[in-house]
């Protein structure tokens, strides 16, 4: 009888990683674009902002699906129940900070 | 020559005889610890066995053996704090001191004392209890130990080289930015607790995955121990807060160093949104050192009145909703800071909401002791304290709660002695209580349950003697943080009587830190694994438990695992001995200490703004980063011939 080995982790299949590499690169380049658009441009601030948190949304999927092997994993409810929460704690977080900040704006 | 004399005299701080006296003493320790290791000739194993392990169990120890440490230092700051305030217009520290004193005592007292205790605990226990070999990345955990250990140094190192922080632990703009507060102190505050914190961030993900995804067969989430459970939510608490007191410390860095405005007023930033950040991180904190010690109570209750946890499934609902709740509470923190009505009125009742699921906690521990087979251990007995005590601590949070009432509660002495109710009360009797009931599973021996009484006694009686009054010095309106106070409030004789508590404390943990010595020598060995008749797995390993914890993976059937399988050998079910297999182990490793050893350097270089010594600092870190990827070797087999050896020295094969 084989053993429970109880390790987390299985080696990884060997191949160049592609998708980390094509991540690393649409990372950075969303990064400097975001610089460019606050520091190069001057556009109107609510412009920018609005740009700069669209370009922010993008990054976090390219994050989850590059990196975060979010499509990977034998059981999906790991993956559904963490999102969930995920985006719990972003909306606490995001929707507290500006009622509690409002009356400052 | 000039020059030289004024750089140092800015470079060190002087001035102080206190400050000299530790000058003294910690270059007295370093050049003590450099001749021991050297005269026995111990260099080499202290690299090999310690200073380069992945073992989840020799980690947890040092991060036990270092939270002791904070643990003594944060307490001086305590008790010099209580000299100065045991009467009135005493002039044992000035106020500048003070502030430094204070500030360093809270920032050690949770992020060196109260995490690195937890993390100790969890490290030794988890992977035991839920039957695995180590955790998921044994790798990033000695990363985790390192990076807290030198961002402790680092923090640490300010009150004999540049100046100790001053702007408290919560550390608030606009007082703690560069142009209220030049110098280096609070640069040592951000990067020193930023590097421990990465580590932080990386231990709950490490043991979200080892819990995940390393349980014994069998053993299904509501089978799990209730500390294993506690800390599997403590993770996730400490996964998702953490990034905003990161990016919060980040923030404040990039103000203080490259004149950035995020927490100025001047061009467009936000004080009030560094305490909306740090609060947002600081509350969920409080859960991240309180929940891993409900759950060790739960284990030790359990234990000691020999009998299945009461309500096992409601305890974990209710850990689960605290830790959503957790989220919601933050702005408490800052009810006077002038936020609208509805805002105030909406984490008002948040926060008085957690009281239900931990008052559901509460019942669910009494009710484990009715007509329990009640054994009064010491573990036992700072479980059975910290029932009453921490819930004053919980009632007068729920006073503290009600926004209208905390305009006169607020920053004052009645806040201190509740969170203070709270975290020695909940934290600390729980981290001393774990630590005495897992010591032998640690060392193989217990620690004296004589000495042990003793120390719980007096210090538990101190700590009634010292926070008790200091409830009603608040509501006579002595504010936190004041240096000192004039004769003539009526404030000498409560502050004399909480004086003469902290040292009773401090008393206490001397005799527990005797006891330590004391049983190392003389303590009774624990030769069966078992000494408490324990009911989870990791008391089935023989104490302390082989590098690789189990020579076979245990099957579960039920809760309390270990329980059910001593019942069926007591009904004679006898089990097959199984040949050995090779075990699958992973390598030590050098790179998490020398990696962290450049954080340090780069960190060093940052506080004081040598941008020559940071920036070769951080190269360090990416050159052990891709160093690292490419050891493809990073496992080895221990052979079953060493397995049989190391189980028969330990009486388990025959």
């Amino acid at each position: 009888m084989q053993e429970h080995k109880n390790t987390a982790v299985e080696s990884e299949p060997a191949g160049f990683p592609w998708k980390q590499v094509i991540g690393l690169i649409l990372s950075l380049a969303l990064t400097f674009l975001a610089l460019w658009i606050a520091v190069g441009l001057s556009l109107p601030v609510h412009v920018t902002l609005t740009l700069i948190v669209g370009l922010a949304v993008i990054q976090a999927l390219i994050q989850l699906f590059m990196f975060m092997h979010v499509l990977e994993g034998t059981d999906t409810s790991h993956q559904i129940l963490g999102l969930i929460f995920g985006i719990f704690v972003a909306f606490a977080m995001v929707a507290g900070t500006l009622w509690i900040m409002y009356f400052t704006l | 020559m000039e020059n030289i004399k004024t750089f140092l005299s800015h470079f060190f701080v002087t001035g102080d005889p206190m400050i000299y006296g530790a000058d003294a003493s910690i270059a007295l320790v370093s050049v003590a610890i450099v001749f021991v290791l050297t005269y026995f000739k111990k260099w080499k194993w202290l690299w090999r066995e310690w200073l380069t392990t992945v073992d989840h169990k020799r980690i947890g120890i040092m991060y036990i053996i270092a939270a002791l440490l904070m643990l003594f230092r944060g307490g001086v700051d305590a008790l010099m704090m209580r000299t100065q305030l045991a009467l009135p217009n005493m002039h044992f520290l000035n106020s500048e001191h003070y502030n430094q004193v204070f500030t360093t005592h809270g920032t050690i007292m949770i992020i060196f004392v109260a995490m690195p205790f937890i993390f100790g605990l969890m490290n030794i226990a988890v992977p035991l209890q839920i039957g695995a070999r180590d955790v998921a990345f044994p790798f990033l955990n000695a990363v985790s130990f390192w990076l807290f250990f030198f961002g402790a140094m680092l923090f640490n190192l300010s009150f004999v080289i540049g100046g100790s922080p001053d702007a408290g632990w919560s550390s608030y703009a606009p007082y703690a930015g560069a142009e209220l507060n030049p110098g280096v102190g609070q640069n040592y505050y951000l990067i020193g607790v930023q590097i421990s914190g990465i580590g932080s961030l990386a231990t709950g993900i490490n043991f979200l995955v080892t819990i995940a995804k390393m349980r014994a067969p069998g053993m299904t989430l509501f089978k799990m121990p209730l500390f294993t459970w506690s800390i599997l939510i403590t993770s996730i608490i400490v996964i998702f807060a953490f990034p905003a007191f990161t990016v919060a410390l980040a923030l404040m860095t990039i103000d203080r160093l490259f004149g950035a405005h995020f927490f100025t007023i001047a061009s467009g930033g936000s004080p009030m949104l560094w305490a909306n950040l740090f609060w947002f991180w600081g509350h969920p904190e409080v859960y991240i050192v309180l929940l891993p010690v409900f759950g060790i109570f739960s284990e030790v209750i359990a234990t000691f009145a020999h009998k299945a946890l009461f309500g096992y499934v409601v305890m974990i609902w209710s850990m689960i909703a605290i830790s959503v709740l957790s989220f919601l509470t933050w702005l408490h923190h800052f009810f006077t800071m002038g936020n609208t009505a509805p805002v105030n009125a909406f984490f008002s009742l948040s926060t008085m909401l957690i009281a239900i699921p931990t008052g559901v906690k509460i019942f669910n521990w009494l009710f484990t002791l009715n007509k329990g087979r009640i054994e009064f251990t010491t573990p036992m007995l700072w479980a059975l304290a910290f029932i009453p005590n921490f819930t004053v601590g919980g009632v007068t949070g729920v006073m503290l709660a009600m926004a209208p009432a905390d305009y006169q509660y607020h920053n004052s002495d009645f806040l201190v002695a509740h969170f203070h109710s709270t975290l020695i009360a909940g934290t600390v009797f729980g981290v001393f209580c774990g630590l005495h009931y897992w010591w032998p599973k640690m060392f193989g021996y217990l620690l004296n349950e004589k000495l042990g009484k003793w120390s719980f006694w007096i210090f538990m009686i101190s700590y009634n003697i010292c926070f008790m009054p200091m409830y009603f010095l608040g509501l006579m309106g002595m504010t936190r943080r004041m240096y000192t106070y004039p004769a003539g409030l009526g404030w000498g004789p409560i502050n004399f009587i909480i004086t003469i508590g902290a040292f009773g404390m401090g008393l206490g943990f001397t005799i527990m830190a005797a006891n330590i010595i004391w049983s190392a020598i003389h303590g009774k060995r624990d030769t069966t694994g078992d000494p408490w008749d324990g009911r989870t797995l990791e008391w089935s390993t023989s104490s302390p438990a082989p590098e690789y914890n189990f020579a076979h993976i245990p099957v579960v059937s039920t809760r309390d695992a270990f329980e059910a399988m001593k019942e069926e050998e007591r009904k004679g079910v006898k089990r097959r001995q199984l040949p050995f297999e090779p075990i699958h182990m992973p390598n030590n490793s050098g790179i998490p200490f020398i990696m962290s050893a450049f954080f340090f350097v780069a960190g060093f270089g940052f506080v004081f703004e040598w941008y020559w010594m940071g920036i070769p600092g951080l190269i360090g870190i990416v050159i052990c980063l891709l160093a690292r990827s490419f050891v493809y070797n990073d496992h080895h087999h221990i052979p079953t011939d060493e397995i049989e050896r190391t189980e028969r020295a330990a009486g388990r094969f025959s």
